[in-house]
């Protein structure tokens, strides 16, 4: 007979938080695996940097705060945060940037709000948003389309660029984001039709890109079956896209791009399937997760249509988890029973 | 004719392991020589001993008499010597003790005198509950509410629908389930004595559609006057209020009681125990204990009421060791005894020794949702979470933490591993015990004021008599002064009209 | 014109939030503001009445609190959670208990011994909330119901027959004991 008394239930489904984020990063996998036969290895070196960048400041962080150690590293919420950021990053960033951006999304948008659970606003975006906002010339150069520049680069040339500081190269094999070529040609009168007969722009966005972002999708889809992800996000999130930017593409199409080249350039899937659905920063009600996913859909529309980054996602992300209390608080859903307001 | 079933939000689908003790019939078990029977086995009043220590007691002899309405007799549940009434480990979280009567067993098990009600037809539904009542019947599903009361209130209330719960949806319990496959006829007489008494215009009984041994056995003895309804398995559909939008489609109101949605529902455990007492007089002092899990022997035993725990395990080939968890319940709402000797009492439908594997760390809520999606009241588990983490009383209250039923199904899928299910009875009980402080604060409060105000009543009353008798003294120092200065006049008047006299006598 | 549009739709979008925030910030919660302070401060006292805050009872203590004359942290009664409520609605920093007498977790009622109780009338008259009974020359006994546990009549008794008795655990009084997980636990 056991001592300690033990409140009831006495069965536990068997889920835990290290195979919720193991199972996360599995799914990141088809679309890691187009990125890499698309661009080269690159962004492999990326992720290993942020996620060890990732875990080596969460160990800290953990050590000073006099958390136990052990526990919250094994549940793998840093090494999702490191490949998330990674994900976002363009592969020839360098790795001080890399660095800088991880150290504020563990440090800050983390740890200094009470660690796992308790941040409100997404880490990976915070560090993200934070070096695009304090480094942009060097998080604007992409590696160029295959289409464009015949070769991807080779994993010697992503490490020069990465551990070096303004390799020559790096003109040579980057090129513009389909986003960002679409918003400067856009802003020169050019049309969207006329835009995107441009090599770089494949079937339905940026060529390659476009396949990663497929790739994104089918590992969401892959959560989605598991239930470590809730349908409503994703949803909401694609849904509100599509819908606005079909409502302006009818409008006038010559200006507005196409529903489908919305959805699959920028970060859109990735964010719809992984970082939208981010638990911690994400409305828990469920009428409240559609409210959040179109919350997300629609600003970053907004932002990528008349704002100054090409791509709006990362700012709509953090835009929508500041709204979440708000959110959650007028959307309780009405417990049985319950009478009147 | 079917009913068209209706659903509840959330719940869950989960391995059953029913099989280990469905199939093999129940066994009496042997008596034995010590009986503990806690005072309090129902939701209510404790019962009021009403035998003294020494006292020799008949098998079914009332032993504690209700004390209140919402309380129930007690029966002896064999013959025997009273050998002590005092404080006895009983099954509840708290591992308090409480008052027992302690019952030391003759061997003889002899029957005390008990009359049975003839033609329960032709009784007065009034009556039929008294009779319900002094057997001591109270929900034998487990919530252990006084029969009597619930059936009171169909008569002073219009009952639409009877039903009457064989649902059995927490995993390993099947007491119900062979209860209803040995004594079908028990359950569907009682059923209809019930409707008797509560006057219902429909009678519905319920079982799970993983109980089709069950389901034959009753469909054998009922007529079109008892609907049987077959309910799809998923935790909780056995619970109250689920099984009612189940079968009605009706959301019993939050704060409420099934009678307000027009229903009254019992245990078909509840139901053979009414048939037990109208037809032969018979006291709730046995019932049907499913003793499973790690015992060699999975069963059901009729266990006379006031066994111990070890006892019954023991009966089943097992002694539980520390590596054990000994359960009273299923494994979602059980309740952990860790003392063995604790008694069976009228509410334990089963005992689950399970192997002790320790929880696993506690995590931080990462609010992933999935306690929401499985709630079957459409709760915000999370919320509540942290309303009773921060002992956030009034905001626990406002995302109505007692429309909570317990059922476990948040801590079950929680990824974080966190004991919801305690912080929300954390949270209850604190609730109400700052109810309780509140009460004695405002108690103590009015009589500090009464206390003041009579002081000063004092005060103030000793002052005036203090004025009036100054007041007094000094009046009548002026009237003696008066009267002395009336005196003095009087007698030097009188003096001089003597001087006048003697002057003109001597004249 | 679409300057002018901004004009009125900025405001107009700022005070539709500021009007769903509403429900986050007690302080204008109006129902809450009516109520008189020291009747605030009052409701969170305990109520033993036990002078200990050496004032003449919690309504007392309540008003010097309201006035700024007492500190929010001299009830040993109430302890620290009666600080924090004190805190949290005067929006004042937490601060630890100061007074000569301890915090008392648990709580306490007096009992009279009867055997040696003489019947002097001290303690009833010391009691602040009338819980003894008795009369002059006749045995004294407590109302354990209404006893705060105030420790006011222990000292005048003469004969030293009145002493302080936890009060007993009972199963429908019981609280649930709240988890503590190993994470909040510094290491």
């Amino acid at each position: 007979m056991t001592e300690q008394f033990i409140s009831s239930p006495h069965k536990h489904d068997g889920s835990s938080v290290s195979v919720m984020m193991f199972r996360v990063c599995l799914a990141l996998l088809p679309g890691l695996l187009a990125y890499v036969w698309f661009f080269g290895a690159g962004i492999l070196i990326q992720c290993m940097l942020a996620v060890g960048f990732a875990i080596a400041i969460e160990y800290l962080m953990l050590k000073m705060r006099k958390r136990p150690v052990e526990l919250f590293l094994k549940d793998g919420s840093a090494i999702v945060t490191g490949l998330l950021f990674a994900l976002c990053l363009s592969p020839f960033t360098n790795w001080w940037i890399t660095l800088s951006g991880i150290a504020f999304a563990i440090i800050i948008a983390k740890h200094l709000y009470g660690g796992l659970g308790y941040n409100p606003f997404n880490p990976a975006m915070a560090g993200y948003v934070f070096v695009l906002l304090c480094f942009p010339a060097q998080m604007n150069s992409w590696p160029a389309s295959p289409e464009v520049a015949n070769t991807s680069p080779a994993l010697s040339d992503y490490i020069s660029i990465i551990f070096s500081n303004g390799d020559s190269s790096l003109d040579a094999l980057s090129g513009a984001t389909a986003l960002s070529q679409m918003k400067s040609q856009l802003g020169m009168m050019n049309m969207v039709s006329e835009i995107r007969i441009e090599p770089m722009f494949g079937h339905f966005a940026g060529a390659g890109w476009e396949w990663i972002s497929i790739g994104f999708m089918l590992g969401g889809i892959g959560l989605l079956v598991l239930r470590v992800i809730k349908w409503q996000i994703p949803l909401a999130v694609l849904i509100s896209m599509l819908g606005i930017s079909m409502i302006f593409n009818t409008y006038d199409s010559d200006v507005y791009a196409s529903p489908l080249f919305h959805l699959c350039s920028g970060g859109t899937l990735l964010c719809a399937f992984f970082i939208a659905t981010d638990p911690v920063t994400a409305s828990t009600t469920p009428f409240g997760r559609l409210l959040y996913g179109c919350l997300i859909g629609v600003l970053a529309y907004i932002i990528r249509c008349w704002g100054a980054y090409p791509d709006g996602i990362a700012f709509a992300v953090l835009l929508a988890n500041a709204c979440v209390p708000v959110i959650d608080h007028y959307t309780r859903p009405k417990v049985v029973g319950e009478v009147g307001s | 004719m079917t009913r068209e079933l209706h659903s509840f939000p959330g719940g869950l689908q989960m391995p059953t392991f029913k099989t280990l003790s469905d199939q093999e019939m129940s066994i009496l078990h042997p008596l034995p020589e010590r009986l503990i029977l806690p005072l309090q086995q129902h939701i209510g009043i404790p019962s009021q001993p009403c035998v003294s220590i020494g006292d020799k007691v008949l098998k079914g002899q009332t032993i504690a008499r209700a004390f209140g309405y919402v309380s129930v007799p007690m029966h002896a549940s064999t013959s025997g010597k009273i050998i002590d009434i005092g404080d006895y480990p009983v099954p509840h979280p708290s591992e308090l003790k409480a008052p027992c009567i302690v019952i030391e067993s003759d061997g003889e098990d002899k029957l005390f005198d008990i009359r049975p009600t003839n033609e329960y037809a032709s009784v007065d539904p009034k009556e039929l509950q008294d009779v319900i009542r002094e057997c001591g019947i109270i929900g034998l599903g487990g919530a252990g509410f006084p029969a009597h009361v619930k059936l009171n209130e169909g008569v002073e209330n219009a009952v639409d629908t009877l039903i009457i719960n064989g649902v059995e949806c927490e995993p390993y319990i099947t007491c119900d389930d062979r209860l209803i496959q040995e004594k079908a006829s028990y359950v569907v007489a009682g059923t209809r004595m019930i409707r008797h008494a509560v006057q219902a215009k429909h009678c519905v009984i319920a079982v799970e559609e993983d109980m089709p041994a069950a389901y034959a056995e009753l469909e054998k003895l009922i007529d079109d006057d008892i609907e049987l309804v077959k309910v799809p398995t998923r935790y909780p559909a056995g619970g109250e209020k689920q099984l009612i939008q189940v079968l009605t489609g009706k959301e019993v109101p939050s704060g409420g009681l099934p009678i307000h949605a027009g229903i009254v529902m019992h245990n078909v455990a509840t139901a053979a125990a009414v048939f037990r007492a109208v037809t032969r007089g018979e006291p709730v002092i046995s019932r049907y204990v499913t003793v499973t899990g790690l015992v060699e022997k999975s069963r059901n035993l009729q266990v006379l009421l006031g066994t111990t725990v070890k006892d019954c395990i023991k009966a089943c080939n097992f002694e539980a060791d520390e590596n054990c968890r000994v359960i009273l319940g299923g494994p979602m709402m059980g309740m952990h005894v860790t003392n063995p000797d604790v008694p069976v009492i009228k509410t334990t439908n089963c005992i689950l020794v399970q192997e002790n594997i320790p929880r696993l760390p506690e995590m931080p809520c990462i609010r992933c949702g999935n306690c929401v999606d499985v709630c079957p009241v459409n709760l915000l588990p999370q919320q509540l979470y942290w309303f009773a983490k921060t002992d956030n009383t009034e905001a626990s209250q406002r995302h109505h933490i007692f429309d909570c039923i317990e059922c476990g199904c948040c801590s079950y899928v929680c990824p974080s591993n966190i004991p919801l299910v305690q912080y929300y009875r954390y949270g209850k009980s604190q609730i109400a015990a700052e109810e309780r402080r509140r009460d004695g604060a405002d108690h103590a409060s009015a009589r500090f004021a009464a206390r003041n105000e009579r002081l000063q009543k004092d005060e103030r009353e000793k002052q005036s008599v203090k004025e009036e008798k100054r007041i007094a003294n000094q009046k009548e120092d002026k009237q003696s002064y008066i009267n002395a200065a009336v005196e003095r006049s009087k007698a030097k008047r009188a003096l001089n009209k003597k001087t006048l006299e003697d002057t003109n006598k001597d004249d | 014109m679409e300057q002018g549009a901004f004009i009125i739709v900025i405001p107009m979008i700022a005070c539709l939030l500021a009007w769903l925030m509403m429900p986050f910030d007690f302080r204008t919660n109006t129902t809450l503001r009516k109520r008189a302070l020291v009747e605030r401060l009052n409701a969170l006292l305990p109520q033993t009445q036990c002078g200990k805050c050496s004032y003449d009872g919690c309504q007392p203590y309540a008003e010097a609190i309201a006035s700024g004359k007492a500190d929010i942290n001299n009830c040993p009664p109430g302890g620290d959670e009666t600080i924090r409520n004190i805190s949290t609605l005067l929006g004042r920093d937490m601060k630890k208990l100061e007074s000569e007498h301890e915090q008392q977790l648990q709580q306490h009622v007096v009992l009279i011994d009867e055997q040696i109780c003489i019947g002097c009338v001290k303690c009833i008259n010391a009691c602040p909330v009338d819980a003894i009974i008795g009369a002059a020359k006749q045995m004294h006994t407590v109302i354990s119901k209404a006893c705060t546990g105030c420790e006011l009549c222990i000292a005048p008794c003469p004969v030293d027959c009145i002493s302080l008795v936890p009060v007993n655990v009972e199963i429908k009084k019981w609280v649930w004991t709240k988890p503590q997980p190993e994470f909040e636990v510094s290491t």
